[in-house]
């Protein structure tokens, strides 16, 4: 009795599973997409581990992963303070470029003018080469400041969540203006009830960019010299020393931290979307 | 009350009737709207002249192109004519609007996606700064209005059509005003659901008193509605015959319900009106087709 009952719930779900494109139940599924890219990691790292010791390719062309894991073990309070100082150059840029960049959008929806004259300074930000910035930035805020490498975090962000942003804020819809129009609303009510409410997922996802962009030019600026210290800087100095599992333990720590930001803001991203309908604004 | 119609509709460019101190509605003198375009200057309106009584229900009707639309928003001060007069209750149309003397409802029902059906309602007398606890009641009355009291949670995409044109239609109401401006609000829905909305509109309308602009493209739509049709032709836009609905055993618009879609005086007002739209059509110079395009027959 016990047995039939239990076979049929075990039915029914695959019945509604059947439905599905791959005929699992929902549950089966969920786990699948945790444990297979996981598996499949380990699986490579095995690889990875078989090629370097059996396989014989040289440890100095390629650590293998658990010498690069020792070496993340012994150096784990560097690894810690470098990602904590790393962190802390791309959060700053990154919520300065935001700022920055949610304002002059702001200013560019508001007046053609100013969005005319800042569009060729927007393309030359967007190509800015930021190796060869860094140095620049480093030198002239001294060697002992992390200002160089923060502006440069900054103005990486700026450009996506500045483009993101002005084409969210011109996606108001006529029957819209004209509501608010009729409703005598004045210009920081139609920015507070329509422009940034419609705005907000073009915001949302111009952070998204940019949060990994930010973390991405932080370490390279802290790569290209300034002070001690830093995930950049000290894979360089591991490099440069030959210390070639350290080096590869700090790019994994550096990994981390990128993953980090970009799940943080995807977060941010649901949260505040989350009670807006996909369709988007209507 | 059939009087006051019959006095208002015999004279447009009349005052209002003896007795009636308040301003007329809407009062239209003389106006002209172009458009400047790429292919040149369109005339959009010529010469219109309309006057709307407090408490009137005035439909607008024409094909596509005639201007209906754009005189609606000359009114509600969207658009700004090129030369004549508007006033709304004796006010400029800019004043009224400031003063939010009238209520406006579109085609599309223009819901804020990111807000409830609640918090649509109450979004002009959020900007218009009324007190939370007033504004909850007003929204509760508006929303048991327009028989939505239960969906007052929910967000506008999980809403049908016509329920969103209907939250539009009780946040047209939600100032209270005495103007409502609507712009074909039934246009975008099916027959079943357009007539429960029609018969809907009238009982509201008659329950608030407010006068209605109410612009349209269909001939039964406007004959059930109205105490005057306006018919209007195009290129340029002008009113080619006002039209006063004479409904045979009905005193008061309130008294309307869907039993007057089957009456002969029904029939007999829908065929004066389409004729007027027809003959204003060969009123018209040069190629215009006689039968004039886009107007529903339904």
């Amino acid at each position: 009795m016990t047995a039939t009952s239990a076979n049929a719930i075990v039915n029914g779900r695959s019945g509604t599973g059947a439905r599905r494109s791959k005929g699992w139940s929902p549950r089966t599924e969920s786990t699948l997409r945790i444990v297979a890219p996981i598996s499949f990691g380990l699986i490579v790292l095995g690889i990875w581990q078989l090629l370097v010791t059996v396989g014989g390719v040289d440890d100095y062309l390629l650590p293998s992963p658990t010498s690069i894991v020792a070496e993340l073990v012994e150096f784990w309070p560097s690894v810690v303070s470098a990602t904590a100082l790393t962190g802390t150059n791309s959060l700053l840029g990154l919520l300065v470029g935001s700022l920055i960049g949610i304002l002059f959008a702001a200013i560019s929806a508001r007046w053609r003018i100013a969005d005319q004259m800042s569009a060729p300074i927007v393309a030359a930000l967007a190509v800015i080469p930021i190796v060869a910035l860094a140095p620049v930035l480093n030198s002239m805020f001294g060697a002992d400041s992390q200002f160089g490498r923060q502006a440069i975090a900054a103005i990486a962000s700026f450009v996506p969540i500045f483009i993101n942003t002005l084409r969210g804020f011109r996606q108001t819809k006529p029957v819209h203006r004209d509501l608010m129009k009729a409703y005598a609303a004045n210009s920081g009510q139609m920015l507070k009830s329509l422009t940034l409410p419609t705005a907000r997922p073009f915001i949302l996802t111009g952070i998204r960019i940019a949060s990994s962009l930010a973390v991405i030019s932080a370490l390279v600026a802290e790569y290209f010299g300034g002070p001690r210290g830093g995930l950049g800087s000290l894979i360089a100095t591991s490099a440069a020393s030959s210390a070639y599992s350290r080096a590869w333990a700090y790019v994994g720590a550096s990994i981390a931290l990128g993953l980090l930001f970009y799940l943080a803001t995807l977060a941010l991203e649901r949260l505040v979307l989350r009670r807006v309908p996909t369709g988007g604004p209507r | 009350m059939s009087d006051q119609i019959l006095n208002s509709a015999a004279a447009t460019d009349a005052p209002l009737a003896a007795g009636d101190t308040d301003a007329a509605a809407v009062s239209v003198r003389g106006v002209n709207k172009q458009f400047q375009t790429a292919t040149g200057v369109v005339h959009a309106l010529e010469a219109i002249d309309l006057t709307v009584s407090a408490g009137e229900f005035v439909s607008l009707i024409g094909p596509s192109g005639c201007g209906k639309s754009t005189l609606m928003r000359l009114i509600a001060d969207l658009d700004d004519p090129t030369s004549g007069d508007l006033t709304v209750f004796g006010k400029t149309t800019t004043q009224a609007r400031l003063d939010q003397d009238y209520g406006i409802a579109f085609q599309q029902a223009g819901l804020l996606p990111w807000r409830t059906v609640a918090a649509n309602v109450a979004l002009p007398l959020e900007l218009h700064g009324v007190a939370s606890a007033d504004r909850r009641s007003r929204v509760a009355n508006l929303l048991d209005m327009v028989g939505l009291t239960e969906f007052a949670d929910r967000f506008p995409d999980q809403l049908s059509g016509g329920m969103q044109q209907r939250v539009a239609i009780a946040r047209s109401l939600a100032e209270q005003p005495r103007l409502l401006l609507m712009d074909e609000p039934f246009g975008a829905l099916d027959e079943m659901t357009r007539e429960k909305m029609q018969t809907d509109l009238v009982r509201i309308a008659a329950d608030t008193g407010a006068a209605v602009v109410f612009v349209t493209h269909s001939i039964p739509e406007a004959v059930f509605l109205s105490d005057r049709v306006v018919v209007m032709s195009p290129r340029p836009g002008r009113i080619s015959q006002i039209v006063p609905m004479q409904l045979n055993a009905i005193d008061g618009r309130q008294e309307r319900s869907d039993n007057l879609r089957e009456e002969s005086s029904f029939f007999e007002m829908v065929t004066e009106v389409r004729e007027a739209l027809h003959g204003g059509a060969s009123d018209s110079p040069g190629d215009e087709p006689r039968q004039a395009r886009g107007v529903d027959t339904r």
